[in-house]
């Protein structure tokens, strides 16, 4: 069983790096921005296999963190690309 | 044994999502694609979790992750792809209708 899951945290992170080929090669700005958005989803995948094979539970709470930093950090990203200011 | 089902699933999910990434053509295909995808596959990735660990303190962490990580994915793809409309990022050359242009006059 822990092979397997270690088979499985492989093409999670290998997917991850998917994720990153498209940002560095995105030929326009929203490209980059659609990798970074699903690069932080992938993350929390990554820290719940963690969790299963370490068996402690803190790491869940470093994915519900990265859930709300990505979700902060894609709605800032939006309103630059729609071009108004932030306070707005 | 039911965890690993529910985990596999997800990451297959994942998987998808990631080609539907690298190998469409167009920006807007691409997010509605990946987003998804990978929500569900990331869901159903806790929820492994969450029948692994039974009832303990993981699994309720695991089970508050699940509404959060849905909702936020999902609105911060929509005001994404507004974003890239009004960027003007054009559709892709198989595109056959644009709905939002008219709607946006």
């Amino acid at each position: 069983m822990n092979d397997y899951l270690n088979i499985l945290l492989y093409v999670q992170i290998g997917l991850s790096v998917v994720c990153m080929y498209r940002i560095i090669r995105g030929p326009t700005i929203p490209d980059r921005m659609v990798g970074a958005d699903i690069f932080g989803i992938l993350v929390v995948g990554i820290c719940a296999i963690i969790s299963i094979q370490t068996e402690k539970s803190f790491i869940l709470d470093i994915g519900i963190a990265w859930i709300i930093l990505s979700f902060i950090g894609t709605l800032t990203l939006a309103k630059y690309l729609t071009g108004q200011k932030l306070n707005e | 044994m039911i965890s690993l089902i529910f985990i596999t699933i997800g990451v297959l999910f994942n998987l998808l999502g990631c080609i539907g990434i690298i190998r469409l053509p167009d920006t807007y295909n691409r997010l509605q694609a990946a987003t998804k995808c990978v929500t569900l596959g990331c869901c159903s990735i806790l929820l492994g979790v969450v029948f692994h660990f039974g009832i303990s303190d993981a699994s309720t962490k695991a089970l508050v992750a699940i509404p959060i990580l849905f909702f936020a994915s999902t609105v911060g793809a929509h005001a994404l792809i507004r974003g890239t409309y009004h960027f003007g990022i054009k559709l892709g050359k198989k595109s056959v209708k644009d709905d939002y242009k008219e709607a946006i006059k």
